[in-house]
């Protein structure tokens, strides 16, 4: 134990206190110990063995996301704003579960983050773009590379806004770090109502259309591979540690705290840059867009998805997209039985519509702690 | 404003008290009494001291029983193993579709025309109810789940959202969502003392504030039932081994809550005189923001902490930073739970493995 260094260290205990359940996401990991390299299948070795599997995905859905974006004139733009819109929602969604489902932290702040993001973006597209790229506003490449500057810069922000509230928040718990994040959320949107620069209350106006599909698709992949190989990775498994048992990985050395702010930043730089996307498809963001009822959206697909289940996640925000669009004609009552759905999906399947290897909480007394 | 904010919050606390959990429902039943004090309002006399309370009573009845259905309906399948039964949940949708037809038809040709949200309302609640009920008989085998209970913090809290968002849009579709003009039911008057000018309006307010608060301080501590609360708070299990039935007493706190949710919200509107179905959504975070400054389950905290939280925002409102005035509802919350997370008047508990 002691020859594998500090990492392995704090992975072997863990892998105790996690069970049978675990098993299954150890697939990418390093081999655990000498013993155990025997386990794993020896892969047909072909042209593609060089590069990881999660890796090749991700350059497959680039090109594939490419090869769409030279069709995009043939699609019907309704249909393209449909999947730009289910696009956003996914970025949203997994980068929500990596702090909701995978290290157990409940955040109610995500449309705070999600607006940082795209305010800032959306203000370097316009404050810095007419400079840069000059009058004719530049060839595609140009503007490309200055969108992923922008989106990039989004990100930023919104990761520093997510250190910001998260280091002194993410010492509460269960409810309570759900309020308080829930305040800072609302927090940050009124402070943008009340910045002039930004457009106070009215909002920004006349941002470039920058957002293609190619992007959100891009994006999309790089957030699904970002967050599943953090969490396939041995500094992952901290994260579904600090979800099990608390006090558990504190015990056996885990700093908790230091992954739950890791993860709150990562969630938050993603949810930017959704933001960003989010503005530059829109051309017009205002601060009552990004309010409570956004994130609670957001939380909705994580909680439908099935709480730390990326697939499950992906087609919830795939679903509950797609689903205001499809009860448009019943448009009166479609929010009344979207809560219902609600309601009666929490009773007979709390685990979430799309998870299928349900495991139990292991604390199920009145006396557990409220993290679970 | 500080009175009406912890009217509310007592609601929170109580919940919280015995539950542990957020009732994000409370600010939409808050709604719901404001909406019931706008159509009682209509049927008495306007300006009236006996008009005004028994529009209070009436909304106060009729929130009490729609949070003791909430809490049957949705929290309780959650808490403990119950039979779930899919004809219910059918036999409720047809219930409330076949009402609200009904109650068209009935009211067609008749001149009521002031009153068709409401009873178009009331119709599909009654239907919901019973068709519900007969649902509940039908028990094949093959449509029956049984809950697990004992639910996840998180899936009680999306619960709750969903029930919140339910009653909100359910607003705009019997209401609409246009804001209405709440009727003045009090007598005005506007007294002076020295340099103070008030109107009946805000000391009916502090007064029935006083009264509510001061009967549930009487229920809790001088009744069976508040005992009974009290007990279920401490130790839900022991309560019921010394015989406490935890199923009326939770019920019993979901109506009370209730209750003074919607005398909250007729205060609100007599203040406020616009009344629309998201009207609840702002009063009910910052009455709960009210609920943790005082100390989460603690009623005199509750009440303290509302006084406090509605001053500090008139004062905020009257000066240069008015338009902060949401955010410091807030981040008075993110200080206290950072410096003081029991509240002001909580007690600490220290976390057992």
């Amino acid at each position: 134990m002691s020859a594998e260094g500090p990492e392995a260290n704090d992975q072997r205990p863990l892998r105790q206190a996690q069970g049978l359940a675990q098993a299954k996401r150890v697939e990418t990991a390093e081999p655990a110990s000498p013993g155990g390299s025997n386990a794993k299948p020896s892969v047909v070795r072909g042209p593609w063995s060089v590069v990881p599997a999660p890796h090749a995905a991700l350059l497959a859905a680039i090109a594939v996301a490419y090869g769409i974006s030279h069709f995009s004139d043939q699609i019907d733009p309704y249909h393209l704003d449909v999947l730009t819109g289910i696009g956003i929602n996914i970025i949203l969604a997994v980068s929500l579960n990596l702090v909701n489902g995978y290290t157990g932290q409940f955040s109610l702040g995500h449309a705070g983050f999600m607006s940082v993001g795209a305010y800032f973006s959306a203000a370097v597209s316009l404050f810095l773009a007419p400079s840069i790229l000059g009058e004719s506003g530049g060839n595609a490449w140009q503007q490309g590379g200055f969108f992923l500057v922008a989106l990039c810069a989004g990100g930023l922000c919104a990761a520093l806004a997510g250190l910001l509230v998260g280091v002194p928040s993410l010492r509460l718990k269960g409810d309570y770090l759900a309020l308080v994040t829930l305040g800072f959320g609302e927090i940050i949107r009124v402070i943008f109502q009340n910045v002039e620069k930004l457009g106070g209350a009215l909002g920004l106006n006349g941002i470039p259309a920058f957002t293609t599909i190619f992007w959100v698709i891009s994006f999309v992949a790089l957030t699904v591979f970002v967050v599943n190989c953090l969490v396939n990775s041995t500094y992952g498994r901290g994260f579904l540690a600090t979800h099990d048992d608390e006090v558990a990985s504190e015990a056996v050395g885990l700093n908790t705290t230091r992954y739950k702010i890791v993860a709150f930043v990562i969630g938050a730089f993603f949810a930017g840059i959704a933001g960003g996307l989010y503005g530059h498809f829109k051309l017009t963001i205002t601060p009552t867009g990004f309010d409570f009822t956004k994130s609670i959206e957001i939380v909705v697909m994580v909680i439908l998805g099935g709480m730390g289940n990326t697939l499950g996640v992906i087609l919830a925000a795939i679903l509950l997209t797609l689903l205001p669009e499809l009860l448009r004609p019943i448009a009166e009552f479609r929010m009344i039985i979207y809560s219902f759905l609600l309601i009666v999906l929490m009773l007979v399947r709390p685990q979430g519509l799309f998870n299928f290897s349900f495991r139990p909480s292991r604390q199920k007394s009145a006396a557990a702690t409220p993290t679970a | 404003m500080g009175a009406i904010y912890a009217l509310i919050a007592l609601g929170y606390t109580m919940v919280y008290g015995v539950l542990r959990f957020i009732n994000f429902a409370h600010s939409d039943v808050f709604m719901v009494g404001a909406f019931i004090g706008y159509y009682a309002g209509k049927l008495v006399p306007e300006g009236t001291l006996w008009g005004g309370l028994l529009v209070l009573t009436i909304a106060m009845v009729g929130c009490a029983l729609l949070g003791i259905r909430i809490e049957r309906s949705a929290y309780r399948p959650l808490r403990e193993p119950t039979d779930f039964n899919l004809f219910t949940i059918l036999g409720m949708v047809v219930g409330a579709i076949a009402g609200y037809f009904l109650c068209n038809r009935i009211i067609a040709g008749r001149n009521v025309s002031d009153f068709t949200p409401a009873l178009r309302l009331v119709s599909a609640w009654a239907g919901a109810e019973t068709f519900g009920w007969l649902g509940a008989r039908i028990k094949p085998r093959f449509v029956v789940w049984k809950t697990s209970g004992g639910a996840a913090t998180l899936n009680v809290l999306i619960t709750a959202i969903g029930m919140s968002l339910l009653l909100e849009y359910s607003g705009q579709v019997f209401f609409g969502a246009a804001p209405r003009t709440f009727p003045s039911i009090f007598p005005m008057k506007n007294f002076q003392v020295g340099n103070l000018v008030f109107s009946t309006n805000q000391l009916a307010v502090i007064l029935i504030a006083v009264l509510l608060m001061i009967a549930l301080q009487f229920i809790v501590y001088r009744t069976k039932i508040g005992t009974a609360m009290r007990a279920v708070s401490l130790n839900p299990q022991a309560a019921q081994l010394v015989g406490v039935n935890n199923d009326v007493v939770i019920s019993f706190t979901f109506g009370l809550g209730s209750a003074l949710a919607a005398a909250g919200g007729i205060l609100y509107a007599l203040n406020y005189p616009s009344i629309d179905p998201l009207m609840g959504v702002m009063p009910g975070l910052k009455a709960f923001v009210a609920a943790i400054l005082g100390g989460i389950g603690n009623i005199p905290g509750a009440a303290l902490g509302g006084l406090i939280l509605g001053t500090v925002e008139t004062f905020v409102n009257g000066s240069q930073w008015s338009t902060y005035k949401d955010a410091i509802a807030f981040a008075i919350l993110i200080i206290i739970l950072l410096f003081r997370p029991a509240g002001l008047l909580g007690k600490f508990t220290v976390e057992k493995v």
